[in-house]
């Protein structure tokens, strides 16, 4: 069975292409079949994110006007066999993305995949809507600052009301993942601690990423942090949250973690 | 001074939660949209005008959401009343 995950957040910028990026390597590197999926129709990113930005020919919108085939706009990772990505198209705008289109473009994806990963816009319109509908799984992604945490509890409510998922009587399985999270600032309290955020959030926590540069170096040469450097604490916390979202039951520690916070929390998450 | 710097530093986490805290109790609840204060507005100046004549120019109106309690306070300027000073 194929799993259909969402990567939103509302607020811009606060690392939904990151995550994506690093997340869908770090599933395909287990092994599974991922398909990544750019929903920034009109601000493509993800392609440059991952290093493909050369070898994009169609997109999603080609695929959904049925002016390409799914097969020739899918394009394969160079370093990850299992790992394919969608690009958005960068010229047109997002009304060109029809949720029947989109509904085509999942269904079949689903055929050939283990999991499709749908990196959400900014925003709750259009795109950040379709981007949601088909979810099974949706992944908050959240900054330890307040306007973050407000736009995360409006998506929340999106989730809950206006996903395939919601409006046939099911539960859409959410998750926050709390990332360019600063240990020593949360500490200081000059920073939301990852308490506070999910007091307020209430669902479950599948991991914590630290603010690190070696998410810029990764963005930098074109390759996800999981893959460039799956040593740093970054890479470990994305590669640590696509096995819990493989079902296994790891706690939020990283064994060489320097960071003593993601010890701290293991016992709450599992629980 | 310095030493009230540190400190204020340090409490502006809570400060972030607490506010946050209060707002979305009311975001959740759909009291914090606007919709419903035209609507308390319209129908609060449909009653007064009924009695006096308002001009809708001349109202004010303004929420402030807290916790426990949250407070709707509506200023209406009329005329056709005879003055303090005549009563
Ligand atoms: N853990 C992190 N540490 C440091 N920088 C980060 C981290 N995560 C993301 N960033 C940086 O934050 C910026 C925004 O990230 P990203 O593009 O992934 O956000 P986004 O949510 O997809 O943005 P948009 O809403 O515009 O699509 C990028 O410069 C990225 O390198
Ligand atoms: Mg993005």
């Amino acid at each position: 069975m194929s799993k259909v995950l969402v990567v939103t957040s509302g607020k811009g910028g606060v690392g939904k292409t990151t995550t994506a990026a690093a997340l869908s390597a770090a599933l395909a590197g287990e092994g599974k079949k991922v398909a990544v999926v750019d929903f920034d129709v009109g601000l493509r990113n993800l392609d440059l994110i991952m290093g493909a930005e050369r070898r994009v020919v169609f997109d999603l919108i080609d695929v959904i006007n049925g002016d390409a085939k799914l097969s020739q706009a899918l394009i394969k990772d160079k370093r990850i066999e299992t790992l394919s990505l969608l690009p958005a198209s960068q010229t047109r705008d997002k009304d060109a993305l029809t949720e029947d289109g989109v509904n085509g473009v999942i269904e079949e994806l689903k055929k050939s995949f283990d999991w499709i990963v749908c990196d959400s816009p900014a925003g709750i319109e259009r795109g950040a809507t379709l981007a949601m509908r088909h979810a099974d799984v949706a992944l908050v992604v959240t900054n330890p600052e307040i306007s973050s945490v407000r736009d995360s509890d409006r998506i929340i409510g999106l989730l809950d009301s206006k996903t395939l998922k919601a409006e046939t009587g099911g539960d859409i399985e959410k998750h926050l993942l709390l990332t360019r999270y600063d240990t020593r600032r949360a500490s200081r309290g000059e920073m939301l601690k990852v308490e506070d955020v999910l007091d307020i959030l209430s669902i479950p926590l599948l991991g914590v990423v630290p603010e690190s540069e070696d998410v810029l170096k990764a963005s930098n040469v074109g390759s996800p942090v999981t893959v460039s450097n799956p040593q740093s604490a970054a890479g470990m916390a994305y590669i640590t949250a696509a096995k819990r979202l493989e079902g296994a039951d790891l706690p939020l520690t990283a064994p060489t973690s320097r960071f003593g916070f993601l010890k701290f929390f293991g016992r709450r998450a599992a629980a | 001074m310095k030493i009230l710097d540190f400190l204020m530093r340090r409490s502006s986490a809570p400060v972030a939660r607490d506010r946050l805290q209060i707002l979305l109790a009311h975001e959740r609840s759909g009291t914090g949209n606007a919709e419903l204060i035209n609507q308390l507005r319209e129908e609060v100046l449909a009653v007064i005008a009924k009695h006096v004549s308002v001009d809708p120019e001349k109202v004010q109106i303004k929420m402030d959401r807290g916790s426990p309690i949250s407070t709707l306070e509506l200023e209406i300027e009329i005329s056709g009343l005879p003055s303090a000073k005549a009563a």
